[in-house]
């Protein structure tokens, strides 16, 4: 009963103190961009082929790589979302956490290794490679760009709110500044450093976020004699509710709720393996063995920090409680930040707001490189100029195209702040999951699949996933919707993944049996031999 | 050695579809599928029953064992544990059962065993230099 006690007696966090802090947790966070910058210019010395501007020269070895990608797959959704959810809705902010794990069993048993195998920089290089070029290649590219736009609008976006709930700028000039100096530091990391200097920004950011949690997880379970049970009971008293502790105060309020939670659980669970900038990971180790040790890394601290996020949110809950949580700028998101600041002061504080930042911009980073390669390599090199731009040419478009994506990146994110965009991140799952996955898992394991059921899936799977989207409650017709005073909400979920998925694999396997041209039987043999065997796969880059 | 022509163009004359008849490589996609693919099947399973179960048995869920631990966080930490569990399971599987079967193939493509042309090793005539010299290093 000692745990209750502590609750009870500590003081409640006094929010206005939060913004004595801002200036050491711009500190902090100055100092991770110095250091981050130092290592990128060192790594882009040898940046010399288009093997090492995309895919760092395929040098990294697959415990670099799984760091890297829990560093690009943990965003600031998972760390402060998650924290948050589960602190005011207790069971089901752990709920959801769970579909973002079990998901890397998909990328883990049925791309990983096989993609490695086949491709070279994109995703649309495994899709077309037994496949007719143009038709797949402009498919998967349109789809890849769809991903990554609303994926890094939302985190841009998300910058916004964690400003002002970190460095206390409630202005909107004062937001816009700091958006345009997280977009202009991204496009730094990305023109220079390429992918080997986004993977060092992520790698160094996934060990801070995980060492930080680590510290706040044992802080917190220490508080509680290292009992979890009265952690729980201290969170369920602290919220004056038993029910914290069960499923349903999110996901269980009404028929269509939970329906809802069904089709976000899919297209967690099929669009992680199918999101571009993940499978680009995949490339930058030198073989398809090190690409399952990259995964086997990423679902053990991912796992990790998932269980860490329970302990920090029901934390959160039991310390600092909801009333409090819901009441500072920032809202649910500030959960984390608060637990911080009520166990280690303001150090602590601006060590976890540091990290948030550093997490946004190895995020965006890791996208924008993923959507400037599939402009340069796909659309560009492949389709624009048929296949005959040398290799230098292709890296100076991709490097032209970081800069756009850069400048759209920001400008979207100074519109966007304050807009209620959070479901961006659930539409880029399910558009991976309708428009990507499908595709992925066909053209590598059914042998009479054919260009029209690529097309038909790809296309089908991303019309039908934006559309049903735009249709929902979440941009029309209801009080939280992006669009206020109109209703042209007729689908009732927010969620499309039930209906583009099963949609997707269907049309793709309707565009096969349908389709008069059969495919190149010698390139499906070549494709699956190679996908297994690793034979002729892209080698390491030697310096 | 030397040669520029060998690293790249080493399955360029490869007949693939010869090797996809083979009997080890049907065993190589026999022994991948029958794991990959019922786990698959399985913990997607696993994982939608319980969302399932979240969503639509909130009652049994909330079955107290220990303490404040109940059903519902039993079976959410047994969903990590699985996972935990299936990767090591994957591994050890992959090293044992399809690395070496893999790396025997390789090496038999690399070493010209499924030219179209024919097989280099030992016909000696104007398959390329790099051919040859690749074939006599084995």
């Amino acid at each position: 009963m000692s745990g209750m006690a502590v609750s009870s007696a500590a003081p409640m966090v006094n929010v206005a103190a939060l913004k004595d802090t801002t200036l050491l947790n711009m500190g902090i966070f100055a100092l991770f961009v110095l250091v981050t910058m130092v290592i990128v210019f060192r790594a882009s010395r040898n940046n010399k082929t288009a093997a090492d501007y995309y895919a760092a020269g395929r040098s990294f070895t697959g415990s670099q790589n799984g760091t890297a990608i829990a560093g690009d797959y943990l965003s600031a959704a998972s760390f402060l979302g998650i924290t948050g959810a589960i602190a005011i809705n207790g069971y089901d902010g752990f709920l959801y956490s769970i579909g973002f794990l079990v998901a890397w069993l998909v990328a883990l048993l049925l791309v990983a290794e096989l993609l490695r195998n086949t491709g070279k920089f994109t995703m649309a290089d495994v899709l077309s490679f037994r496949l007719r070029q143009r038709p797949v290649r402009i498919a998967a590219a349109l789809s890849t760009l769809a991903v990554c736009f609303f994926y890094l609008l939302a985190q841009m976006a998300g910058a916004g709110s964690l400003i002002s709930l970190l460095l206390g700028i409630s202005d909107w000039g004062g937001q816009a500044l700091v958006i345009i100096v997280v977009g202009a530091l991204m496009i730094m990391y990305v023109l220079i450093g390429g992918m080997k200097g986004t993977t060092w920004v992520q790698i160094i950011k996934a060990v801070l976020l995980i060492c930080g949690a680590a510290v706040m997880t044992l802080w917190v379970l220490s508080i509680y004699g290292f009992n979890l049970s009265n952690l729980l009971g201290s969170a369920a008293e602290a919220a004056n509710n038993p029910n914290i502790l069960n499923p349903g105060l999110q996901y269980g309020k009404s028929e269509t709720s939970k329906l809802d939670f069904m089709s976000l659980g899919l297209a967690l669970v099929l669009g992680t393996a199918a999101l571009p900038h993940v499978l680009m990971r995949f490339y930058t180790v030198p073989t398809a063995k090190e690409a399952r040790k990259s995964v086997v890394w990423s679902i053990w601290l991912i796992g990790l920090f998932y269980l860490f996020t329970l302990v920090l949110g029901y934390g959160a809950a039991a310390l600092v409680g909801a009333d409090t949580i819901k009441a500072a700028p920032g809202g649910v998101n500030s959960a984390a930040p608060l637990l911080a600041f009520h166990l280690g002061g303001p150090l602590l504080l601006g060590f976890i707001s540091a990290v948030a930042f550093a997490t946004i911009l190895a995020v965006v980073a890791g996208l924008t490189i993923t959507a400037a390669a599939s402009f340069a390599h796909d659309i560009y090199a492949n389709v624009i100029a048929k296949g005959k731009a040398d290799a230098g040419t292709e890296v100076k478009v991709a490097r032209r195209t970081v800069v756009v994506i850069g400048v759209l990146a920001i400008l979207g994110g100074i519109f966007a702040n304050g807009q209620n965009v959070a479901f961006l991140v659930a539409l880029a799952f399910a558009v991976a999951a309708s428009a990507n996955l499908p595709t992925i898992v066909y053209s590598l394991f059914w042998r009479k699949f054919t260009t029209q059921g690529a097309v038909w899936s790809m296309y089908g799977g991303l019309a039908s996933a934006i559309i049903l989207i735009a249709l929902s409650p979440v941009v029309s017709g209801a009080k939280t919707s992006m669009i206020q005073g109109a209703n042209f909400a007729i689908f009732p979920l927010s969620n499309p993944g039930i209906v583009s998925i099963p949609l997707a694999f269907f049309l793709g396997w309707l565009g096969t049996v349908l389709d008069k041209r059969g495919e190149d039987p010698a390139k499906q043999a070549e494709m699956e031999v190679r996908s297994l065997t690793g034979v002729g796969a892209e080698k390491a880059v030697e310096h | 050695m030397g040669n520029e022509a060998q690293p790249a163009d080493a399955t360029q004359s490869v007949d693939f579809q010869q090797v996809q008849q083979t009997e080890q490589f049907r065993e190589l996609r026999r022994r991948h599928r029958s794991f990959v693919f019922p786990m698959a099947v399985a913990f997607l399973l696993w994982y939608f029953g319980y969302v399932l179960l979240a969503d639509y048995a909130v009652g049994f869920m909330s079955i107290k064992l220990w303490g404040n631990i109940n059903v519902g966080l039993v079976l959410g930490l047994l969903q990590f544990a699985t996972t935990f569990g299936i990767t090591a399971w994957y591994v050890s599987y992959s090293n044992r059962k399809l690395d070496p079967i893999a790396a025997g193939i390789r090496g038999e493509i690399e070493g010209h065993e499924f030219d179209s042309r024919g097989r280099v090793v030992g016909a000696g005539q104007a398959a390329g230099t790099g051919q040859a010299a690749k074939g006599a290093q084995r």
